[in-house]
């Protein structure tokens, strides 16, 4: 910004020629390579996918499109009859439910504790630490992790075995599947609700906690009536990027289950894309549309509720 | 903030750095691993340091999958698409920050749709559509999705904004075209966001997972996450594979964070809450 302030004297009464502007269409050549690749790659397909919902069109259809029949709402019929796409659907909730909240808490203890006044080279540091896991590949990571919950060889029931625990077999196992891979996804994601949650953290005045202490705020009374408060909109954004985020999570079930044991860690999107790459492309459509109104749906709820008040 | 106590320091330094153990273990125990012998992988009780250093296991797996191959595509596709990113993304950003012109805020409305569609949603008919183009298993077809992106027009547009538009009508009134204006005047102020941008495109791109294992059908065009995705599927047991490939993915990048962070960092943090 220092080259900005060089470069840009005040000028007394700037010129103003926007109006040679309006008449031409200039505006649209510039922004033309983003309005094609949106039409012809994400409004089309989406509209596409929604028609898609209503046949019985499959992969080997795609070369002889009219081999496809109109089947109206059949696909969706059959996707609530579906157990397999039930429990991907409640794996998706419990998952989203758990995860949203450990994420951001994990973020926000983090970036209170960075907040609370040591000094800027560490806190660098450990903001840097933190951030690390969030900008790896999740393939690497879900790799990783695999090893790391290996019953035999994976570190945590080797440090469990030291204080005598005989640790599960963690990823093959009902019970223990899901809640490691929201461990997990906790462990990487919370780095970025810290990032930003920090930065808002920054910007709450001094002068609102001074007023608090001199009115006999203790230090737990504070975070309830200033920095709560304060960071609402930044936690609202936090909880609805989360939360669209985690509703199509996939790559980690994939890795590290395939979905199993018995589709205890099986997702909505895993499910999708199962049935994508079967060939049932109608019903993998009627699939998404649902899910893509979910998702929708909770992301304008939440911004509802979040800015009321 | 309060004034805070030499014990309280303490506690909070303490409590940060069990807190960074947790978050840097699983990678330092991954990265450690890889260089230890298969034998020394599975010994109970197990060795932190690895007692024989060795290579074996990047050797053994470089045999057993192209990831020299699969290394290459993913720079290339990651750099091309840096390359399309950051000019497609300014331009719109520029025409969106700077440009009156009819139908603009419908045309930005359709930034943030783009940005609310799940990938998942979409993917189907992208790739009917990119197998009826004969765009299935090359580069092409993984890259052409992503060109622009919307969260970059989006950074680009916010970033222009706050420069000031005495600049551009002076330009303007000197009669260079809106193209000239853009090149010459607006886009070498834009370093430190195009920078971001960058950054951020590249590591969006090298990790990247979706689209390219659909796209990417056969082993000359897999990427890095493709190809490891692969080897977890026929290598499943096989850990000493599996951990010098997870580090053969995920060190570039760390590396390649730690020195450029200070973009990316600002870059979430404004974009986040603007």
């Amino acid at each position: 910004m220092a080259v900005l302030t060089r470069q840009a004297p005040p000028a007394p009464a700037p010129v103003k020629v926007r109006g040679v502007l309006r008449r031409s269409g200039l505006g649209w050549v510039f922004i033309a390579p983003f309005v094609v690749l949106f039409a012809v790659f994400y409004l089309g397909p989406l509209l596409v996918g929604i028609g898609m919902s209503f046949t019985d069109l499959r992969s080997t259809d795609v070369a002889d499109p009219l081999a496809v029949d109109v089947v109206g709402v059949e696909n969706y019929l059959r996707l609530m009859n579906d157990g397999a796409m039930h429990r991907a659907a409640l794996n998706t909730v419990v998952f989203v439910l758990t995860a949203l909240p450990l994420t951001i808490g994990l973020g926000l203890a983090a970036a209170v504790l960075l907040n609370s006044g040591i000094a800027r080279l560490p806190a660098a540091f450990f903001r840097l630490g933190y951030y690390l896991p969030n900008v790896t590949s999740i393939i690497g990571v879900a790799v990783a992790w695999k090893f790391l919950l290996e019953p035999e060889a994976g570190l945590v029931n080797r440090l469990l075995a030291l204080v005598g625990v005989d640790g599960p077999n963690w990823l093959d196992d009902e019970a223990t599947a899901l809640p490691s891979i929201i461990v997990m996804t906790a462990w990487r994601s919370f780095g970025f609700d810290m990032v930003v949650l920090l930065a808002a953290l920054q910007t709450i005045p001094k002068e609102l906690y001074e007023a608090a202490a001199v009115d006999g705020a203790g230090r737990w009374a504070r975070f309830h009536a200033v920095t709560l408060p304060s960071l609402r909109p930044v936690l609202l954004f936090c909880t609805v990027y989360s939360s669209v985020g985690f509703m199509q999570f996939l790559e980690e079930p994939l890795v590290m289950t395939r979905g199993g044991p018995l589709n205890a860690t099986l997702s909505a999107s895993l499910a999708i894309f199962g049935q994508f790459g079967v060939g049932n492309y109608g019903y993998a459509g009627a699939a998404s549309t649902v899910l893509f109104t979910v998702i929708v749906a909770l992301a304008v709820l939440q911004l509802r509720l979040g800015r009321r008040r | 903030m309060t004034r805070t106590t030499r014990r309280q320091r303490l506690v909070v330094h303490l409590g940060l750095s069990l807190g960074l153990v947790l978050v840097a273990g699983p990678f330092l125990w991954t990265a450690l691993s890889s260089l230890k012998p298969e034998r020394e992988i599975r010994r109970d009780p197990p060795t932190f340091w690895p007692e024989t250093w060795t290579l074996g296991n990047f050797a053994e797996l470089f045999g057993r999958v192209d990831l020299g191959t699969a290394f290459a595509n993913s720079m290339i596709i990651a750099l091309v698409l840096v390359a399309t990113n950051l000019l497609f993304c300014s331009m719109t950003g520029y025409a969106f920050a700077k440009l009156s012109f009819r139908g603009k805020n419908l045309a930005f409305g359709l930034v943030l749709v783009q940005l609310a569609i799940p990938a998942i949603v979409v993917m189907m008919p992208q790739f009917v559509l990119i197998a009826r183009l004969g765009m299935v298993n090359t580069f092409i077809g993984i890259i052409l999705p992503t060109l622009v992106t919307p969260l970059g027009v989006f950074m680009m547009r916010q970033f222009i904004a706050d420069l000031p538009d005495e600049l551009i009508d002076a330009a303007r009134v000197d009669g260079a075209r809106e193209f000239r204006v853009f090149f010459t005047i607006i886009l070498p102020l834009c370093g430190p966001a195009l920078a971001t941008l960058g950054l951020i495109t590249f590591l969006g791109s090298w990790n990247n997972f979706l689209w390219p294992a659909v796209v990417a059908q056969s082993e000359d065009m897999y990427t890095l996450p493709v190809a490891l995705n692969i080897l977890n599927g026929n290598e499943g047991t096989h850990y000493n594979l599996l951990v010098a490939g997870s580090v053969v993915v995920i060190a570039p990048i760390l590396f390649l964070f730690v020195f450029l962070q200070r973009f990316f960092i600002q870059g979430i943090a404004t974009t986040g809450l603007k």
